[in-house]
Formats: structure tokens, sequence, C-alpha cells
């Protein structure tokens, strides 16, 4: 059986798509996976992501066990609310998960985990627990929702149906949560537009939902979370990493962090192994197919994989995130293989759309 | 299930239309297109080729899958679609309206022997 989350009836009475994803029965569409999608780049969407799970850190130790088993550094976590984007690593170095963590005080901290790896994270989070921090608490939040709007007018549309919120939110900086009672305001998002997460008690997500749809925004499904985040050049766990793939080989070094001394899980393999593979974007040159995961790519007579593929709906053209042969630079011309064809596609750096606006070169693209 | 009298079907989802010159119209029905989701590309068969009923003759390709078109009838195929290349999208809009290639059937009895609208909205929903 499929778990459904607190706005399940909500999707079928909108004649939702409804498909398993991870366990749980998401809606995929509500009609046009492509409408969806623009709604979400020219005005504002609206995302149920109830099924990704909120974790909650309490006690003194708090802190020290995050700065351990994030490869990220929440000591960059200086002002309440703010938010990092961080990978949990196994001893091997590989991604048991990518997250963000919300710091709401010294001695509580707020991560939100992968649907399909919460039951592993938590059981992995216990046993650091258990042997660095027996005094810390964790609280998996399954008695909270999760709603995402996004698009360039998702605030002023969520402001128009709460406007009790306004006050709290309007300053609120892109990576910053707001924590008003049960009920957390975060500007962040999947889709490389402004807009906001919203984590609230089950009980009042329906009418959160109704609230955003009558204040005009759009009911999107899984499919256009997906075409958005990959157009946001964004990494989808269990596609575009996973446990046997270092974070130096998915394109999130940028979120290691390895200065001073810090000894967190994965540190002594990532600095034994370096990087072995460059994480790439792909725009499709020539016409005849779409790109896929798994597709093989050569370049310069040595391998590649697409990890994500789709028809981007903002550029009408298909793109891809790829791990490419080392020394693969944007710029260079490689050959997927599309259904038995070698189709030509440019490698480029992988965001491909932000705030509505394409950023691939239209001429590099030709 | 919307789906036209005067037409035949097959149970992998295509549609098939005698047309006034003799050839038969191939698309694909407006459940397969609910199935597919925003359809994307369509790769035809060229005018020429011979296929045997039942041969992967083309693609449809979704935001969300690849699938295979099959031929329902044996011939030779007579023209493509070529609006479908550059607007793949009104397979979703009219997909007994979108046909995407015409074959010149070997034995034009053959038609006869798919799927009436009764018979295929049952194997569609089995």
């Amino acid at each position: 059986m499929a778990r459904k989350t607190p706005l399940n009836e909500l999707h079928h009475a909108s004649g939702a798509r409804m498909v398993d994803f991870g366990g749980w029965e998401m809606p995929l569409h509500y009609g046009s996976q492509v409408e969806e999608h623009h709604a979400v780049r020219r005005d504002a969407g609206l995302f149920d992501v109830s099924h990704m799970r909120v974790v909650d850190f309490h006690g003194a130790g708090a802190r020290d066990l995050l700065r351990r088993v994030l490869a990220n550094d929440v000591a960059k976590l200086s002002t309440r609310g703010k938010a990092l984007y961080s990978c949990m690593l196994s001893e091997d170095g590989g991604v048991l998960d990518d997250l963000i963590t919300y710091a709401f005080g010294d001695d509580f901290f707020r991560s939100i985990v992968n649907a399909a790896t919460a039951e592993k994270d938590l059981a992995w989070l216990e046993a650091q627990r258990a042997r660095f921090a027996p005094g810390v608490r964790i609280v998996p939040r399954t008695d909270l929702a999760i709603i995402a709007i996004q698009g360039p007018r998702a605030r002023e549309r969520f402001w128009a149906a709460h406007p009790e919120l306004r006050a709290g939110t309007e300053a609120l900086p892109p990576f910053h949560a707001l924590l008003a009672g049960e009920t957390m305001v975060a500007r962040t998002g999947y889709t490389g537009e402004d807009g906001f997460e919203i984590a609230l008690p089950a009980g009042e997500s329906a009418a959160m939902w109704r609230s955003l749809v009558e204040a005009g925004a759009r009911p999107c499904g899984l499919g256009a979370r997906d075409t958005l985040r990959l157009e946001a050049g964004m990494n989808l766990y269990g596609q575009d990493m996973d446990e046997r793939v270092s974070p130096l080989d998915a394109g999130l070094a940028w979120t290691v962090d390895l200065s001073g001394e810090r000894d967190f899980v994965g540190r002594r393999a990532l600095l034994a192994h370096h990087q072995r593979h460059e994480f790439l974007g792909l725009v499709l040159l020539d016409g005849g197919g779409v790109l896929r995961s798994h597709q093989k790519v050569h370049l310069d007579g040595a391998a590649g994989e697409v990890t994500s593929g789709t028809f981007s709906p903002t550029l009408g053209r298909s793109i891809a995130l790829a791990r490419l042969p080392r020394g693969a630079r944007a710029g260079d011309t490689a050959e997927v293989e599309v259904r038995g064809k070698r189709l030509r596609a440019r490698v480029v750096k992988p965001v491909f759309v932000r705030r509505g606006q394409s950023l691939v070169d239209p001429e590099e693209a030709r | 299930m919307k789906l036209p009298k005067d037409l035949r079907y097959t149970e992998s989802h295509e549609w098939a239309r005698r047309e006034s010159d003799g050839t038969v119209a191939v698309g694909i029905t407006d459940h397969a297109q609910e199935q597919l989701g925003d359809i994307v590309f369509v790769e035809a068969p060229q005018p020429g080729r011979k296929v045997k009923k039942g041969e992967a003759v083309g693609v449809v390709e979704s935001v969300k899958a690849a699938s295979d078109i099959y031929a329902p009838v044996s011939g030779t195929i007579a023209a493509t679609n070529a609006g479908l290349s550059t607007a793949p999208e009104q397979v979703n809009a009219d997909a007994f309206g979108a046909w995407m290639y015409r074959i010149k059937p070997d034995d034009p009895a053959e038609l006869e022997t798919l799927l009436d609208a009764a018979a295929y909205e049952k194997s569609a929903s089995a």
C-alpha cells in the first residue's frame, strides 16, 4: 500500500494523475505537466511535498552532531533561520542523502530529507547520535505536511492568502526561514524561481492548499517539479547521485567543506579519492529524441553517462545532467546514444534556466 | 473513453483509418496520449519502407518516456505527417486527428481483423 500525504484527497478531487513515488502516492500532473511548468516560470505553482521528511535536532550537542554528519558545515549558519544545503556521506564518501538544514538556535536545528531515504537516514542518524551525541534528541516530524509555492508571483500570492504572515516573511532573505509557532516558512525551493516552502501541521495543510489555489497558484505535480529542477541544474537524489557516487563527481564539491580539521563522516574518503568525473549539462543539438538517464555519452573517445534528462519546456529542446570524462568542458560537443542513434549535444554549465531566463547561449546551442 | 466508432484499433494503442485513396492512416489513441503525458517528439517511418503488421516502426516521446509505435497492418509507408515534427503537442490536443503516417496495405482486408471500438475499450481497460 502506497503512503498518502494529508493532501491526497484534494489531489484526487482535482483530477490529478497519481503515481507511486518512493512508496508514496503522489500527483504526477493535474492535466498538463508542461503547462504546470510554465505556470511556475511565469506566475506561481503549488506543490505537495509532504512525502519529504522534516527531522528536528534538539539539545546542546545538536550543532556538534550536525557538524559531524554533514559534509557542509552548519557553523556557517550564523543567523537564526539561515539554511544550508549539504550531503550526508557514508564512510566511503558516497552520498547517503542530500538535505537542507535550518538553524533555529544553538540547540535546535531542522533538516528536510528525501522521502525514499527517510527511514534509512533516520536509522543512520540514530546510530551516529548514540555514539557521538547521546544527549541530542532526534524527532522525525511525521505530523507535518510540506507545501511549496514557487514562481515570480509566488510570494505576493502567498501574502494575499495569508496577510498575517507577511510581516514576518517579507524581509526573509533567500535561503532563510521563519518559524511562527508550528508553521515554518522558508524562502527555498527546487525550481530555480523565488518562493516559499511551508512546513505546517498536517491538519492545517488542506486549508493552506485551498487558500493558495484561491489566491491564484496553480497545482503542479512531480512531473513539472522534475523538469523545473533539471532546468535549474539541481541534482535529484537516486538519479544524479547515490551511495556509490562521491559528491565530487556529482557537481556537489561546493557543498563539501574541507576547510580546517572538522572530522565529518566521509572526509577521509574524499581526501583519498579526489574527483574522477566532470558533472556538467548537455543541450541536445540534433532533433531526433529526448535525453534520458542511463544513456551513454561519447566525448573524445571516452565514455560518460546521462544521469537525468528531459525535454525542457522553457528552452524547447532536450537537456540533461551528465557524468562526463575528466577534462570535459562547457563548449565541447559530445555524442549521446539515443535509441541506437548518436545525437550531438553541447556541453554546458549545468544551470539552464534561472528566474525565468534561459542561461544557455542561443548561438552556442544551435 | 473517447473512441470514434469508425476507426479500428490495436492492443498496442494505435488507431487505424481507411482513407479515400486506399491508404490506412495511423495514430495513437486518446487513451495512449493521456498515459504518455505531454508529447514532445514523434518519429514516423520513412515513406517507401516495407513494414509488417506488429513491427515497431516509429517512436513517440513524451516528457516522461519514449514509446514505440507499431504497424497495425502490413504494407508500404505512403506518407508521414510532417506537421507533427514541429508541433508534436497536436497529438495531445487531438489524438484521433493527428495521424502519424499512412500505409498502403498489402491486403486491404487486413484492417478488418483489428479491434473495433468496443473491443479496444475492453482491452485498454483490462
